[in-house]
């Protein structure tokens, strides 16, 4: 590559006064076209520079370069550099035994940055001793060429950085445990001392808000800004702690490169820069071990010699430099150099993907201990670099095998046509799990979706208008009409209760989300609303009673075809936790299946005990539920519980159970009749004025789930307190509990979302007055008892209501009356007191109430029933 | 003129290609000559000319379903050439174009990448034969053998219009078109001998054995002609799954796309394992031989709103000018083809109706998650003996895309109906829901027998059930599912009651009971004339595309209306028959080609509807069991 640019670098080597090297000339290529194969002919022809040396203005790596002889004769080819800080010897990789000090301790070699593909291992060592150093104080204005970075200063800032860097609102778990006013990554490279573990994670927004302009070389020209953050953070390290042990050098990780991007809107630009991009993980190739240097002995005089790796191909070596005996090397498998690798493609995250499209994959490369980090349906963050890579590698041509060296020069023109397409891949250079902490706790930034500054403001402007929640209401599935307050109540579960930990005091975590319960005549669009819900929210579930199975619920355990491990799948609960259930049909569900149920939706963690596989998973999810009544219509005579027919067990954990029925009022009609007429004739746009938009909607929740903790004030407190002892009045009344803690817990939560929807940090009297109403509202239509017209809580907590509850206590007493009044019988015929009790009372006795009675009296020790015989005791 | 297209094609102005504007200017003057009148009738169609008789590099249409996106691929937009001879460098254009020139300098500095996106295209999934072979012939028409078409496809122009029986044809008969002409088209009416032949010709560089180790990937089993790689350079966020489009693009079969592909080393892979990121079958999903799957390179997309091939395509004043000559005699064709549609149904004048509208219903729009338009029809108490076969291929002949799901407990236990993602060959499978819009998905219950259904068979009721209630499939992406909106008229025939939901079900009352129902079926058929039938094809694509609009004043109406049926009996005028009814009245409406409801349509629209559910009644009374 006869490339004028070259010569300019020739004149600053020269004031370098380094030798220059044959093996040094071809280091480098311009970092713009970090292309292999730009050296034509040099495969057989060992030591000579077809490429003139074109740069390297890093003193660093002149200085280096001085170690290098050893190695150069082994390795005489071409050596097309990308970063000019290739670093590490093999020797010392190999024989190394771990010694203090940056000299002593081995580097590892970074695939993650030089693609290890191309990359030839020159053996450059990065440590930069004090000439270097003050060299560089001299004030060289040298540059990488290509770039705007000057080593030295880049090192300098960076270090700069290190040492001074503070950041007192950090609350990223990974600071846990660090004194915050502290510099932080100094504190972090004290933990490298003595956990031994040589990975600086960086956090790129530290970096940026430090210096910008670093961010920005940093962010521009990665392969050569990190190797240079290497060196400056080892020379600082082995400054600090002269005398600690480390495997290798240590790495400097950067993460959360501002510049984070949909995987769709990665561009051509974007080549060789980094980036941080989202994505869910959906294969990981086997290891690949990537041989990085080959060990070649003499099978005569057993001289070894080691080879790098070029391109993926070994030049093996056809005469023993000792011996001189042709064809006598043999690769020696055992004493080769071998770098892992892992092919991992990951996928574009559903939840930013344009609506119609298909999810687009990217193929991301993992390099050493990155390697099986992730695994298939994870969600991540990777920050790495991309690359391109021409495609056409293959020739017409069968004899075109190393085509990067082949190309340019080839004299038969027939052979060079080449595809046109370039294969796109990304190093890794961090890894971040996204859903990591779901596993274990709260996952605050999981969700954390970026919004922008307007966003913001329009949600606050919203929040601070005093219909807000009508607003929000109505603009929930606006083609349902009306049900208000089953929309209320669907719009408080969305935003759910605040957290609340109490698991250090033993009392573990109470739930936070509102299970609500719909259930009404068909046709009575409740299906409608559940799928609108399961549309509305990212991690939402729809299921169908029918359709679901306990295990399509929780989890069952299959064998997955590539890896033949047994893995655990996750069943729809496990899949919303952090969202909604919506399980439609819910009357149709199985006892078993709906079974599963009762831990998730108090507990709200599912255990599992099968197939050699005991675990509890997470499962924070609302549970929204519809139901047909048991006749398929709602029998007015009958109570919600003989409607439904669930185990009141269950039915007590729905905070909210609203009945959707016919209410069959003409004005109603009307009403009804003009919305459904309305929505068919109205264009688009009437009705994107009428209601907000949904994605506006989408992001009002999100941002109120995510920033809005409202915690109880002094007066709400009061309040829920006399609502609570309001209910359990109305119970005792009749003498009868009728309210449980369980109510109250409901009544706090559904206080808490009403305080969420103001965007409000402090739950207000008007959230309780809110959440009360709504509670009576719910349960008047749910707990109204048939024969009283009474609201009557206790229907759900016993299955039986209040005045069946009397009733049974009043045969009881009557029959015990009659007992008494016959005097000194120790003994009855049971079908004669039967018939008795019949004549004497006015209303109808069946038999079971009769054995209800009886059982009722043998309660209180005042008879037992012996087969046909009753006696008093 | 079609010669200037090509020329003009062969030889990009690359060298020019400094020039940014120059990228725009050539779009513009395609899409300014395509615009013109018939121009775009000039371009062969790969739906309709076999590929080996196409020029590579000219300019072509292709009809088609986006059935897959790619991912984006990076390319070299601009490139530099090295004459070995002269040294001299040429900088070179590469974009529409699959292969670089020769002697690509790659450590040029002037190289510039690029990006594109590749969609995997397929003909329209169950396009009927008539629709197929009409816009063949159209094209065929305008054709002027005079044109620069070399002399070999000339000849095979003439041997296909004209010269049925000589000899290549009659060469090729046998081997394409039997399968075809018994699955299609049994009544043998005049045309059906031309499909035959004619339809599949364009598979011929598909031989079957062919298929058999290359999935071609389309929607419904027994599918045929090209798939096709587009590559599509602007716009890419205005294209969507399962569009259909017409494209104009650059035919692109260089064979060396093929060797490329496959000329793979497997001691280079040994060696170098990472050297392929693909796997064998990613690397046949997305690089099948050219021969097979061309590639196209996309310079224009028209999207198609029907495929039609009688109703003027574009939406522009010709159409206009159309659609108002044909709406004045809009009545009458509805008239002949309720008689029609009579005659096929035994004398059901009632679930001809209901037929009829169901054949003009459309997803106009939707309301958050409800689909509004959609009209599933459930015709029950069908007779059974291959009836709903014949009933098929008569719904066949009307539409333009059809497909007849017979739901035997086989097929709904063991065939895909969901597009799976397969990660391995990181493509999307497809499935037999994966149709374009307003296809008529004809399900056919009569032919389910009493078994049971496997997990796989209740997932793909489940879909039906999905797609039917909400008009979107789920598609499977393993991880997680992903909804894609569709537009299916779904017509289900079954012996009693529907296992599947339905917005309105009709129980067939035969009036006739011909004593041989095949041939009556056929005599009906062959007593329409082809123009007949063309003129109802048009009838029910063009009552599809109206306006409507309800004044509100009948708003007031339909109110005062609803009141009052439910102030007589409450329990059974519900919401959901104040939809349907809306919906029955929106169709019947447009089918007498009134933009507007009337009172009149209100109150026809109440009356088919009162007697239809008292035929549902007066059914469930017949046999109690019956849900």
């Amino acid at each position: 590559m006869s490339s004028p640019t070259s010569t300019p670098v020739g004149s600053k080597r020269s004031r370098d006064d380094i030798p220059v090297t044959p093996s040094s000339d071809g280091l480098a290529s311009p970092p713009s076209q970090r292309r292999r194969g730009q050296d034509s002919s040099n495969g057989d022809l060992p030591a000579m520079p077809t490429s003139p040396a074109t740069d390297i203005a890093s003193p660093a790596v002149h200085d280096t370069s001085l170690f290098s002889s050893p190695r150069r004769s082994v390795l005489p080819s071409e050596v097309d550099m990308s970063s000019p800080l290739m670093y590490g010897t093999p020797s010392s990789r190999v024989e190394g035994t771990p010694r203090s000090g940056v000299r002593g301790t081995p580097v590892r070699q970074r695939p993650d940055l030089g693609s290890a593909r191309k990359a030839p291992q020159v053996d450059l060592h990065t440590d930069a001793d004090g000439a270097v150093a003050s060299e560089q104080a001299a004030g060289q204005k040298l540059v990488i060429w290509g770039t705007d970075v000057n080593v030295g200063t880049c090192k300098e800032k960076f270090q700069r950085f290190l040492q001074r860097f503070i950041d007192p609102t950090s609350n990223e778990d990974e600071n846990a445990g660090l004194d915050l006013n502290e510099p932080l990554y100094m504190q972090k490279l004290e933990e490298i001392s003595v956990i031994g573990e040589p990975v600086l994670n960086v956090n790129c927004s530290h970096v940026q808000s430090f210096d910008a302009d670093l961010y920005r070389q940093l962010i521009s020209y990665p392969q050569e800004v990190i190797p240079t953050f290497d060196m400056a953070v080892n020379e600082l390290f082995f400054e600090r702690f002269p005398d600690s042990i480390l495997e290798h050098q240590i790495q400097v990780r950067p993460y959360n490169a501002l510049k984070t991007r949909n995987m769709r809107s990665l561009n051509p630009e974007d080549i060789d820069q980094m980036i941080t991009i989202s994505g869910m993980v959906i294969r990981t190739s086997q290891l690949i071990p990537e041989m990085q240097e080959a060990f070649f002995q003499c099978q005569v005089c057993a001289f070894s010699t080691r080879v790098e790796v070029d391109r993926g191909r070994i030049a093996e070596p056809a005469v023993c430099r000792n011996c001189n005996t042709t064809h006598s090397l043999a690769l020696i498998h055992n004493r080769s150099a071998f770098s892992d690798k892992q092919m991992i493609k990951v996928q574009e995250s559903p939840d930013d993907m344009p609506a119609g499209q298909t999810p687009h994959t990217t193929i991301v490369y993992a390099h050493n201990d990155l390697v099986d980090k992730v695994q298939p349906g994870d969600r991540i963050n990777i920050t790495g670099e991309l690359k391109k890579k021409r495609r056409g590698a293959y020739f017409i041509d069968s004899t075109a095998d190393c085509i990067y060296r082949a190309v340019p020069m080839r004299e038969n023109p027939r052979q060079s046509t080449v595809k046109s397409v370039y294969k796109t891949h990304i190093d890794v250079i961090h890894f971040r799990k996204t859903d990591e902490k779901r596993l274990h706790g709260l996952d605050e930034d999981s969700d954390q979706k970026l919004f922008t500054e307007e966003r913001v403001q329009t949600l606050k402007e919203l929040a601070a208008k005093p219909d807000v929640y009508e607003r929000l209401s109505s603009a929930l599935a606006p083609s349902i009409y009306e049900q208000e307050d089953i929309k209320k109540g669907i719009l408080l579960q969305l935003f759910g209760g605040t957290r609340k930990d109490f698991s250090q005091t033993g009392r573990g975590n109470f739930r936070a989300e509102v299970n609500i319960l719909l259930c009404g005549d068909p046709g009575t669009s409740k299906s409608q609303l559940l799928q609108y819900v399961f549309n509305l929210v990212p991690r939402g579930q729809y299921t169908s009673g029918k359709g679901s199975s306990a295990v399509g619920l929780t989890a069952y355990v299959m064998k997955d075809p590539e890896t033949k491990q047994l893995v655990l799948q996750t069943g729809a609960l496990v899949l919303s936790d952090n969202g909604i259930c919506c399980i439609d049909e819910f009357d149709k569900m199985s006892d078993s299946t709906r079974s599963v149920l009762h831990e998730v939706m108090e507990q709200q963690t599912l255990s599992i005990a099968k197939a050699g596989i005991i675990c509890q998973l997470n499962a924070r999810t609302s549970v929204l539920a519809a139901a047909n009544p048991v006749e398929s219509q709602w029998n007015p005579k009958k109570t919600t519980i003989e409607n439904i027919q669930l185990p009141h067990t269950l039915l007590s954990r729905f905070d909210l159970i609203f009945l959707m029925l016919d209410p069959q009022d003409e004005a109603y009609d009307r009403r009804l009749a003009h919305h459904l007429v309305a929505l068919y004739y109205q264009s688009e746009e009437q009705i994107e004025e009428e209601f907000l938009d949904m994605a506006v909607l989408k992001d009002y929740i999100a941002y109120a789930r995510t920033y809005i903790n409202p915690r109880l004030n002094e007066e709400a407190s009061q309040a829920l307190i006399e609502a609570y002892v309001d209910m359990r009045k109305i119970g005792s009344g009749r003498g009868m509990v009728s309210a449980y803690p369980r109510q109250l817990e409901s009544l706090i939560r559904l206080a808490e979302a009403h305080a969420k929807v103001r965007f409000s940090d402090k739950v207000e009297t008007v959230d309780v007055e809110e959440a009360k109403r709504l509670h009576r509202e719910a349960l008047k239509q749910s707990a109204t008892d048939p024969r009283t017209g009474f609201v009557d809580i206790s229907i759900l907590t016993t299955g039986m209501s209040a005045t069946a509850r009397k009733r049974k206590e009043e045969v009881a007493q009557a029959l015990k009356k009659m007992i008494q009044s016959r005097g000194k019988t120790p003994a009855m015929k049971y079908q004669q007191l039967f018939d008795d009790l019949r004549g004497q009372s006015e209303a109808a006795i069946t038999k079971d109430m009769f054995e209800e009675a009886l059982r009722a009296l043998a309660d209180e020790d005042y008879l037992t029933v012996t087969g046909k015989t009753v006696r008093l005791l | 003129m079609r010669m200037w297209f090509v020329c003009r094609f062969c030889c990009p102005a690359a060298q020019s290609n400094s020039n940014p504007e120059w990228e725009a200017k050539v779009l513009e003057y395609f899409k300014g000559q395509l615009r013109e009148k018939e121009s775009h009738s000039w371009v062969p169609s790969l739906n309709d000319v076999p590929l080996h008789y196409l020029k590579p590099n000219s300019l072509v249409k292709f009809r088609c379903l986006v059935q897959d996106m790619f991912d984006p691929e990076f390319y070299m937009g601009v490139y530099e050439t090295v004459d070995p001879s002269t040294k001299a460098n040429v900088l070179r254009c590469g974009k529409y174009k699959d292969v670089t020139e020769c002697g690509v300098d790659l450590n040029s500095r002037n190289t510039v990448t690029a990006e594109r996106q590749t969609f995997y295209c397929v003909p329209i999934p169950g396009e009927s034969p008539w629709a197929k072979e009409i816009s063949f012939l159209s094209a065929a028409r305008v054709v002027p053998s005079t044109s620069y078409v070399p002399s070999r496809q000339k000849r095979s122009y003439e041997e296909d219009d004209d010269d049925m029986d000589t000899q290549p044809q009659k060469q090729r008969e046998p081997h394409t078109g039997g399968k075809f002409g018994t699955v299609n088209e049994p009544h043998g009416n005049g045309d059906s001998k031309r499909q035959e032949t004619e339809a599949p010709s364009s598979q011929t560089t598909a031989p079957s054995d062919c298929s058999s180790h290359l999935d071609l990937n389309f929607p419904l089993p027994g599918e045929r002609g090209p798939a096709c790689l587009v590559k599509v350079y602007e716009g890419l966020d205005s294209f969507k799954l399962n569009d259909t489009l017409e494209i104009y693009g650059i035919l692109s079969v260089n064979p060396v796309l093929t060797v490329l592909g496959e000329e793979k080393d497997p001691s280079l892979l040994l060696l170098n394992p990472t050297e392929s990121m693909e796997t064998p079958e990613e690397q046949r999903a997305h690089d099948p031989p050219a021969s097979l799957v061309p590639r196209l390179h996309m310079l224009y997309a028209r999207p198609l709103q029907h495929n039609n091939p009688l109703l003027p395509s574009a939406p522009t004043e010709d159409q206009s000018a159309f659609v108002s000559s044909f709406l004045v005699e809009m009545a009458s064709v509805r008239a002949e083809l309720l008689a029609y549609l009579t005659h096929v149904l035994l004398g059901d004048g009632l679930a001809a109706e209901y037929l009829l509208l169901h054949l003009i219903s459309n997803v106009y729009t939707r309301r958050d998650v409800l689909p509004l338009g959609k009209f599933t029809l459930n015709l029950s108490g069908c007779p059974l003996n291959s009836y709903t076969e014949r009933l098929y291929q008569i719904v066949q002949q009307l539409v333009p895309c059809s497909y007849r799901l017979s739901m035997s407990l086989h097929t709904m236990n063991s065939m895909r109906l969901v597009p799976k993602k397969d990660y391995v060959a990181n493509r999307l499978v497809s499935g037999a829901l994966q149709l374009a819009r307003n296809t008529s998905l004809f399900l056919d219950e009569t032919q389910l027998e009493q078994g049971q259904l496997d997990s796989s068979g209740v997932r793909n009721i489940t879909a039906l059930g999905n797609l039917i209630s909400w008009q979107k499939v789920d598609y499977d992406f393993s991880y997680h599912q992903m909804e894609f909106p569709c537009n299916i008229n779904v017509l289900v025939t079954s012996e009693g009651r529907s296992l599947l939901p339905s917005d309105c079900q009709v129980p067939l009352q035969p009036q006739v009971t011909p004593p041989n129902m095949e041939e009556y079926l056929t005599t009906i058929h062959m007593a329409q004339f082809t123009s007949q039938i063309n003129k109802f094809r048009v009838y029910l694509s063009l009552a599809r595309t109206l306006d409507y609009s309800i004044s509100d004043e009948v708003t007031k109406a339909v109110e005062d209306d609803f009141v009052d049926m439910r102030k007589d009996d409450p329990q059974s005028v519900t919401a959901e028959d104040l939809h349907r009814m809306l919906v029955v009245a929106r169709l019947l409406s447009l089918s007498l080609g009134q933009t507007t409801l009337s009172r009149d349509g209100w109150m026809r629209a109440k009356h088919i509807d009162m007697l239809r559910r008292s035929r549902t009644e007066q059914q469930k009374s017949l046999n109690g069991n019956e849900p």
